[in-house]
């Protein structure tokens, strides 16, 4: 066991855990934030993305050793921020963006960062960026266009 | 009130884009353990004794083997042959053999690792052509095939395969069972048929159905893979929780997921097409072979489907098509959206373009001369449904898509020097919606509204939400039969002991045949509302809300239904195949662009264009949806999907080597309805999975010439196509 401080969703958060305990289990089972799913637990899905220091980060892989001091950010997070929803989230209504979900909250966390970093991505910058998350109800094409929306833009 | 047709947000979307909606790993009950199955891990033998190896602390775990059965070992479906858990002989390398259970998953893998089983070994069938047991069997026949064959000018064969396909849902397969103080069990779960579930954990456990209760949680995809499968599961946390007294959750690690579950059937298709020189489809002899797998799940129904469907939307003077199901000793395949028909369609719409280059002519006018027309008879003499038009469907696909340009762009750049070659194909077909035959006449779906005193009502259905907008749909058609805004419809929880059977969610019957019944139901309540609480002829929703006070005030709540009735003079046989196969077909044609590197057989779609009658869209953003992800599955088909089969287990049984289309590998989509003056909609879920692959596949055929039968279509077997 290790003890380590980190800040979840703002808040200061002091762990006593095993090092290899995973984020996502931490914040799922320790933490009681379920909004992160866990698809395949090998990073490949995307599912249990959250933000580490602003930076999409696959949490089935993310040691709890590693992340001492570290700020996590998850979807609870992202609604906690303000009384509405984020443009993505919003978005993603609109546009059928979501069918089962379970995908989701993953790609909100990436749309997020990647809108905080590049504020007017293009259909390949947005392809890109999403291709670590997997949806196998959308096609995609749904996703794409509520980025677009979420960033301003009509495709 | 105009709800159908508008782009209305989806009725659970606020919980699922905020991460608040509940799955069922998201769920704890108190004092819950959690399950595991251990599998036999040998493709055929007899199982002759278990050990408990010594280590884990065997008195604190909940152990459960077939003789602990406390009821019927059987998983039932179309026939009672799957057992629960292994009782003596083993079919399949994934057969579930002992179940565990235990509070700390740590504790629970050490002793899943210390259970040793000693099998005698027995030979096993893995391939077709090793397979002698026929599962299932089936002939379509129509007109004199021998005299097609022999008046045709040309003859054209060709033998197509396509591969199991995992349905990959990003939720695995997940149960928590939970009996109470009075031994009625409940199970929650992650599920297509709650009444499929039902009746399979009553028969484990021996108790009557009625003190079985099934309930929904938020479901992760289907797509057939949580149709027939989630019985088993059911029966094996039920098993657990009735023998600890205590809660047990189930829920699938990937791989043993992709592993142990149903997947698309394999098939293999021999056709010999006889055509005029002038491009006249003349007959048509097909084999139509499916791998089973080691029971025999609903193979019989996936192949009916698979053999109606095999001849496409196409005139056929003669033909005949043997359809049989093979029995191996790979785990069962399974219900997969489309069940049977894009086996089928890939088969016959590669053909045909292959037909087309045999006769030197364009696999458009091919097509076009030999295209289904209103009033004729398809190969089951079912006649083709008055307003249907499959000709002014291809020529909208190809206006939409700009075909003739960009084939003529395509070939233009095929004339450098690029080692990028680039082609565009087409594949048009149809599916028949809803259960075939007399399977909705059987059924006899029930579904129900009731009316609370705020003029709320709420739909009570046992067809579930798994993403591809059943509540959204049903909620529109219930609001603009009753008159009431949409946010007045709400949707019960799936939960037996709540919703009436309206039938598995499967088949593409949800907004055909269940959302019928509401609007039915709906009418029913505004009758009822009008003789019995003064609701005005017309009303609005104030009236409405006014009238549900009245009524509920004077007679409590009320409740109607509605039942599924077969449509008079309706016939069906289903050993000749004949009658009406399907109570609407959707027609479509999908156009696609590839770009292939001839370097490294890398194939990638580049544009896609779906055109599809499915009569009237009840919501235009979960019906593109639908499309736009049923395309990306058939991409996936097509290309990339390959379970790689070893001593008949799944070797690649990961997402890391199991690969499916990712946004990088994913086109925009374009997506066209055709409406028309449609007051009716028809089955679209399945839909778009039929004539994706096909389409991918002629157009990599037309940018290499060559003449690609299998898929997926893996760079390897690009490759190995290219003339030399």
């Amino acid at each position: 066991m290790i003890g380590l401080d980190l800040t979840i969703n703002g808040r200061s958060v002091r762990a006593r855990v095993a090092p290899l305990t995973r984020l996502l289990d931490f914040l799922r089972e320790h933490q009681g934030l379920a909004g992160t799913k866990e698809g395949c637990g090998e990073g490949e899905c995307g599912a249990c993305t959250v933000l580490v220091d602003g930076l999409p980060v696959v949490s089935c892989l993310a040691p709890m050793g590693q992340l001492d001091g570290a700020t996590v950010t998850t979807i609870e997070g992202l609604t906690a921020a303000g009384p509405g929803l984020d443009r993505v989230q919003e978005a993603l209504l609109d546009e059928g963006g979501t069918q089962c979900g379970i995908c989701t909250p993953g790609i909100v966390m990436v749309a997020h960062a990647l809108l905080a970093a590049n504020p007017r991505p293009t259909l390949d910058e947005i392809r890109n960026a999403l291709a670590g998350n997997i949806c196998r109800c959308t096609g995609y094409t749904a996703i794409y266009e509520a980025v677009y929306r979420a960033a301003g833009r009509a495709r | 009130m105009t709800t159908i047709g508008a782009p209305l947000r989806r009725k659970e979307g606020l919980d699922k884009v905020t991460g608040r909606a509940v799955y069922l790993d998201d769920m704890t009950r108190p004092g819950q353990l959690w399950g595991r199955t251990v599998r036999a891990d040998v493709p055929g033998g007899q199982l002759e004794r278990i050990d408990f190896a010594p280590g884990p602390p065997w008195d604190e775990i909940v152990v459960v083997t077939a003789r602990d059965i406390p009821g019927r070992n059987v998983v039932p479906l179309v026939a009672d042959d799957q057992p629960c858990l292994v009782a003596r002989d083993i079919r399949h390398r994934e057969e579930p053999v002992v179940l565990l259970a235990h509070a700390d998953r740590q504790v629970l893998a050490r002793a899943v690792a210390a259970v040793r089983l000693v099998v005698a070994p027995a030979p096993a069938v893995l391939s077709l052509d090793a397979a002698t047991d026929v599962l299932s069997e089936l002939t379509l026949e129509r007109g004199d095939l021998a005299a097609g064959l022999a008046r045709a000018d040309l003859v054209v064969d060709g033998t197509y395969e396509t591969g199991a396909q995992e349905h990959l849902y990003i939720e695995p397969q997940a149960m928590l069972a939970e009996i109470g103080e009075d031994g009625a069990l409940t199970v929650w779960g992650s599920l297509q048929c709650p009444y499929y579930v039902r009746p399979a954990v009553a028969a484990v456990l021996g108790l009557p159905e009625d003190r079985v209760r099934v309930i929904q949680t938020t479901t992760g995809g289907g797509f057939g893979g949580k149709e027939e499968y989630p019985s088993m599961i059911a029966c094996h946390a039920a098993l657990l929780a009735a023998t600890a007294r205590r809660p047990v959750k189930l829920v699938y690690e990937r791989g043993e997921d992709m592993r142990a579950t149903t997947k698309r059937h394999p098939s293999r298709t021999r056709h010999r097409v006889g055509v005029s020189r002038d491009g006249r489809l003349l007959a048509l002899e097909t084999e139509f072979v499916l791998d089973g797998g080691a029971y025999l799940t609903l193979s019989p129904v996936v192949l009916s489907r698979g053999v109606i469907h095999a001849p496409g939307p196409y005139r056929w003077p003669s033909l005949r098509i043997r359809g049989r199901v093979m029995r191996t000793s790979y785990p069962p395949h399974g219900a997969f959206r489309g069940f049977g028909a894009p086996q089928a369609i890939f088969a016959l719409e590669v053909h045909l373009d292959r037909v087309a280059r045999a006769l030197g002519l364009d696999p458009v006018e091919l097509r076009r001369r030999n295209l289904l027309r209103p009033g004729d008879l398809m190969a089951t003499g079912q006649p083709v449904e008055p307003g249907v038009d499959p000709l002014a469907v291809l020529d909208r696909a190809l206006d939409a898509s700009g075909f003739a340009a960009r084939r003529a762009a395509c070939d233009a750049s095929n004339a450098g020097a690029s080692a990028v070659k680039r082609g565009v194909g087409l594949a048009t077909f149809f599916h028949g919606a809803g259960f075939t035959g007399a399977g909705e006449s059987k059924l006899a779906s029930e579904a129900a509204l009731r009316l609370g005193a705020d003029g709320r009502v709420e739909i009570l259905v046992s067809s579930v939400e798994i993403g591809q907008g059943a509540a959204t749909t049903h909620a529109q058609i219930v609001s603009e039969a009753l008159g009431v805004p949409y946010e007045a419809v709400t949707v019960a929880v799936v939960d037996t002991a709540v919703v009436p059977n309206s039938g598995p969610t499967v088949a593409s019957r949800t907004v055909m045949v269940v959302g019928g019944l509401l609007a039915q139901a709906a009418h029913e309540m505004v009758d009822r509302l009008r003789a019995q609480a003064g609701l005005p002829r017309p009303h609005t929703p104030a009236d409405f809300v006014v009238a549900a006070r009245a009524y509920t005030h004077a007679h409590g709540p009320l409740v109607t239904r509605a039942r599924y009735r077969t449509p008079t003079g309706w016939r069906w046989d289903e050993r000749t195949l004949t009658g009406e196969a399907y109570a609407a077909y959707a027609w479509a044609c999908y156009v696609a662009e590839v770009a292939v590197d001839t370097r490294t057989g890398e194939a990638e779609v580049t544009d896609f264009v779906a055109v599809q009658d499915v009569g009237r869209v009840v919501n235009p953003v979960t019906a593109r949806g639908q499309v736009h992800g049923g395309v990306c599955q058939g991409i996936g088909f097509a290309l990339y999907e390959d379970v790689v089969w070893q001593d008949g287990g799944m070797a690649n049984g990961r997402m890391t080597n199991y690969i499916v289309p990712t946004s990088a590998d994913t086109p925009p989509i374009a997506v066209v309805f055709c409406e028309g003056e449609a007051s009716s909609s028809k089955g679209l879920g399945e839909l778009p999975m039929d004539g994706s692959a096909p389409a991918v596949v002629n157009a990599l055929n037309a940018a290499l010439g060559t003449e690609i039968a299998r898929i997926p279509a893996l760079p390897e077997r690009v490759l190995q196509a290219l003339p030399a």
